[in-house]
């Protein structure tokens, strides 16, 4: 019953931002506006919900749909022994949101392998650079359009 | 009547020492090994007491390319690694030979993809390859052998007969 009184909770505050709301298997989901993120994801840090562990950030390239790409946030409570995933649909157009830095220092890496990765722009990270991928590759290899057997070489190949 | 078809001395004197030079060379190979994944596991039970290859003459890990002369390539390589690969042979000290350990740095494995080289003898030359993911420790016996066999029939270089580049 807790997990439907923080979504009803949630769709009272942030009426206009959040578009969908569900519980799979246990684990309460909700698909919010890009711009809702900072603010919703500082209202469940703080008490009393606690949410207040960042597990994993990443990113969905759906190629064809439009919005194309989505992000997913999977945030856990230590208090309360329950998960919630974040999602928010991106314009491939206006490829950015948020920066989780100022409330997880974990989110600095995470981000980084997205922007890496994806290609995302994260507003005000502090180190916004490449994490996997060598100084000089070009594109983003997770990407669906990425040409499967293209390879970028550092050094001259034998043959 | 036979003597005349005979080799002369200094041939026959040539020759000899190839083989012997070949017969020190491959009992003696200290090994670097270049580890980057599972495959990791598989050497250091090939190495250590259980499989043992010291009983082949290449016990002796050294840990300096420089000090070594067989470099074990185990594991997958990567095309940000691949440049640091191609330093470490480069600072191998001739006679070098290079074995490439396990499907990964044989073929790219299972990881035909943007970020893995594709087979380490698109960057540097292959003697020996062992496949298997990961290989046996006896597959990787039976790769030092053939190697030492390779060794034992190549052309010796030494000193005063040096590569001409």
């Amino acid at each position: 019953m807790e997990e439907k009184k923080i979504l009803v909770l949630l769709r009272q505050m942030f009426a206009g931002e959040i578009k969908n709301v569900s519980t799979t298997l246990g684990d309460d989901v909700l698909v919010i506006d890009k711009e809702a993120l900072l603010p919703l994801v500082k209202f469940l840090n703080n008490k009393p919900h606690e949410y207040n562990m960042l597990l994993d950030l990443t990113c969905v390239d759906y190629m064809g749909e439009e919005p194309r790409f989505e992000m997913v946030y999977h945030l856990f409570s230590l208090s309360q022994n329950k998960r919630i995933r974040i999602k928010a649909r991106l314009r491939e157009k206006d490829l950015s949101i948020a920066s989780l830095t100022t409330i997880w220092k974990n989110a600095n890496w995470l981000e980084r392998e997205i922007f890496d990765l994806f290609g995302v722009h994260f507003e005000g990270h502090p180190d916004l650079r490449r994490i996997f991928m060598y100084d000089g590759f070009e594109g983003n290899p997770l990407r669906k359009d990425y040409p499967l057997r293209k390879r970028q070489p550092r050094i001259r190949l034998r043959k | 009547m036979g003597m005349k078809k005979h080799l002369p001395p200094a041939q026959f004197i040539t020759t000899q020492f190839n083989y012997i030079l070949g017969w020190a060379r491959k009992f003696s190979l200290f090994h670097y090994p270049f580890v980057t994944a599972c495959c990791g596991m598989e050497y250091m039970s090939a190495a250590c007491a259980h499989f043992d290859i010291d009983r082949f003459g290449a016990g002796w890990t050294r840990f300096s390319p420089r000090q070594s002369d067989m470099l074990l390539v185990v594991g997958t390589v990567t095309q940000k690694l691949a440049p640091v690969l191609r330093t470490v042979y480069d600072q191998m000290t001739e006679p070098k030979w290079v074995i490439a350990f396990g499907t990964c740095a044989v073929s790219g494995g299972i990881y035909d993809n943007y970020a893995v080289v594709q087979g380490i003898d698109t960057i540097i030359p292959v003697d020996v390859y062992i496949p298997g993911c990961p290989p046996r420790p006896e597959t990787v016996l039976d790769g030092l052998l053939k190697l030492q066999e390779k060794i034992q029939k190549q052309e010796q270089e030494w000193r005063w007969k040096k590569r001409k580049f």
